[in-house]
């Protein structure tokens, strides 16, 4: 009996062979991410939006003629396993990989597909220099990077409101200080003077001696890194103050406790946040093509994971080839329309236009600024 | 100079609302050596019945001083009914219990309160109306020191010189600084020491309530969680200035004020709890029982 069941699966085995064998003439799209282990929940949606969008394009006669075969792969989000992954996608031969998920797995894998001449995008890896480095030019992604908030942000004061004069503070948190960092970097590099750079203790009494720092330094600009509850606070006092000074902040104050808290004193502030996605079309085709499949909400990196797929599928189509040069100049050169905006990639890799915009704050509102 | 002056009057206002909140930590501290954990949160309960009281005060139509006014006295009400029902409730049944006993129970009535107010109000921050107006006459120096701040000093003044008279010249404090000295003594000589102990705490409460309206209208915000921090700072301040001491909690909530706005305003703002806890062990080292504290011997 064992040996009957060991015969059967060899047999089958080599089979499934011939038929890869057979089925030669297909474009291959590799899917890495974690689909098990406690980040699954990242990996997952991804993979699920790069079924549906490849369903949706062998339906209507596939990529140059060619159906699309997905190749999925597990990495558990972890460097160990991703290396493996993306040598078992090289192996199998992927024309191009959607993924990976987590920066860290991503960075580890990068290399392989690198010398194998792949070009890889990933939907939700956010750490900076996985494109700024220069050193994966194989390497996109749909989401904006972890620093993106904090150069929207020096961009716009610099170039739209002049400023000479930058106080930078922050929360001492992980997500403010490391926005204000990015901010402090991205002022320096543009030859802006930061007069002050520091963090305040959330949930402090008041802020009147920052303040009043901010005054003698004679700022133009305050770009705060951090939440609403402290960036109320400020606004408040600043006005209580008398003090000019235009208050600038990240997504973290971008919430309507901000408006309701601080009143009047939020009005002509300006803070970064995710672009408002919702006037997009696709976006809710997406969202609805998921939902009548699945019966429930996408979940993480969903839209970000279709786009990519998209994104790639297109590039091919575009190129006419799977020749690595060829679809990686299409990628740069061609706009696809995807659910996260009509995007192209700049050199680095990164999406250009997707993640921020600047909102400003007009009676009491959050105006989006094109 | 002007920066000196701004951080100058930035610290004052700050530590005259710890000197407020610290008194309530000294007094009850002084007659039954209980440090009164849950006392911060009456200060954010206070805050909280004045924001509701103002809010209906809006819809009467009525201006920002009445408003103020009314607010503060029936906070002050509400602080006053909790302080004395916290310590019928918390502390009385543990009157002769070992030490550690209440302290235990006033950590828990400070769980208890903050998560009270977090359920049957919310987790979020609400904007307190700022019902301190902008005098005409101090605009040119807005800047240095603006109305609330002014307002918050004169109150808080006005607030302990009345403390001092009720202390040292009513029939009510000499009992009170009867019972402070010897409690056994005190109710051999026919004062109701139960009721002297339950008057600490509804003026304590009062004072710190007084604290909580004045703070949430010059910042403009309120939260179930401000009471701790608040509460964490002016027991830093009593002890500062020697617990136990009346005019020490007022001078430990002034150093405190200026320690901290002028550690952020000339050095950083990131090292401001640093130098504030860092001069609070250096006064505790040249004097372990504070500022103005007496060195009572204990009894072994």
């Amino acid at each position: 009996m064992k040996k009957l069941t060991i015969l059967i699966s060899t047999i089958a085995l080599a089979l499934s062979m011939t038929a890869t064998g057979f089925a030669a003439d297909t474009i291959k799209l590799g899917v890495a991410g974690p689909h098990s282990g406690d980040l699954a929940p990242y990996g997952i949606p991804a993979m699920k939006a790069a079924q549906l969008v490849v369903k949706k394009i062998n339906a209507h006669g596939g990529v140059l003629g060619k159906q699309v075969e997905l190749l999925i792969q597990d990495d558990q989000c972890k460097p160990e396993i991703a290396t493996n992954t993306a040598t078992k996608l090289v192996t199998d031969g992927a024309d191009v990989v959607l993924g990976h998920i987590c920066s860290g797995a991503t960075k580890a894998a990068l290399g392989i597909y690198k010398d194998a001449k792949i070009p890889v995008m990933s939907p939700s890896a956010t750490n900076p220099p996985l494109t700024q480095s220069g050193d994966y030019p194989n390497f996109f992604r749909t989401i904006a990077s972890d620093d993106m908030q904090a150069k929207m942000a020096v961009d716009f004061a610099i170039d739209k409101l002049h400023v000479k004069k930058v106080a930078v503070i922050h929360d001492k948190g992980d997500y403010g200080k490391g926005f204000a960092e990015f901010a402090k970097k991205f002022l320096d590099e543009a030859g802006v003077e930061v007069v002050l750079f520091e963090g305040i203790t959330p949930g402090a009494m008041d802020y009147s001696s920052i303040v009043q720092k901010i005054r003698r330094n004679k700022a133009d600009a305050l770009i705060f890194g951090g939440y609403h509850p402290e960036a109320s606070k400020l606004v408040s006092q600043m006005k209580r103050k008398r003090l000019k000074t235009v208050f600038i902040s990240d997504d973290g104050v971008k919430d309507d406790s901000f408006l309701k808290v601080a009143g009047d004193a939020a009005n002509g502030s300006y803070v970064t946040g995710p672009r408002d996605l919702s006037s997009i079309p696709l976006n809710a085709a997406a969202t609805a093509e998921f939902k009548a499949e699945y019966g429930a909400e996408p979940g993480a990196f969903f839209q970000e994971g279709y786009s990519a797929a998209l994104a790639l599928l297109n590039a091919i189509e575009k190129a006419g080839s799977t020749d690595y040069d060829a679809v990686t100049k299409a990628l740069r050169t061609e706009y696809v329309e995807t659910p996260v905006g009509n995007i192209k990639f700049d050199s680095k890799g990164d999406a250009e236009g997707v993640g921020f915009s600047v909102y400003k704050v007009e009676n009491g509102k959050f105006v989006e600024l094109k | 100079m002007e920066y000196f002056l701004e951080l100058f009057f930035g610290g004052l206002t700050r530590g005259s609302i710890y000197a407020l909140i610290a008194l309530g930590y000294t007094m009850v501290y002084g007659i039954i050596q209980l440090i009164n954990f849950a006392h911060g949160e009456i200060y954010m309960i206070g805050a909280f019945v004045a924001l509701i009281v103002a809010g209906v005060c809006t819809i009467y139509g009525l201006s920002g001083v009445s408003i103020l006014i009314l607010a503060g006295v029936v906070a002050v009400i509400y602080a006053c009914a909790y302080g004395y029902t916290l310590e019928k409730v918390a502390y009385r049944p543990l009157r002769n219990a070992p030490r550690l006993s209440p302290l235990i129970s006033a950590i828990g009535m400070s769980i208890f309160l903050q998560n009270y107010v977090l359920l049957a109000q919310t987790p979020d921050f609400l904007p307190f109306p700022r019902l301190i107006p902008d005098f005409d006459f101090m605009e040119p120096v807005a800047h240095i020191i603006g109305s609330p701040e002014l307002v918050i000093l004169i109150t808080t003044m006005v607030t302990m010189i009345l403390l001092t008279l009720l202390i040292k010249k009513t029939r009510v404090g000499k009992a009170m600084r009867a019972t402070q000295q010897d409690m056994n003594m005190a109710r051999l000589v026919g004062v109701n020491v139960d009721r002297i102990i339950s008057l600490t705490f509804v003026i304590g409460s009062a004072l710190a309530a007084i604290g909580g309206v004045l703070v949430a209208s010059y910042i403009g915000q309120v939260n179930f969680y401000i009471g701790f921090i608040a509460g964490v700072k002016a027991f830093t301040a009593a002890v500062l200035g020697g617990i136990g001491s009346i005019p020490g909690a007022v001078l430990g909530g002034f150093v405190l004020g200026w320690a901290e706005s002028f550690a952020a305003g000339y050095i950083s703002s990131d090292y401001e709890d640093v130098f504030t806890f860092g001069l609070l062990v250096l006064i505790l080292i040249l004097r372990p029982a504070g500022i103005l504290g007496k060195a009572r011997k204990q009894k072994v």
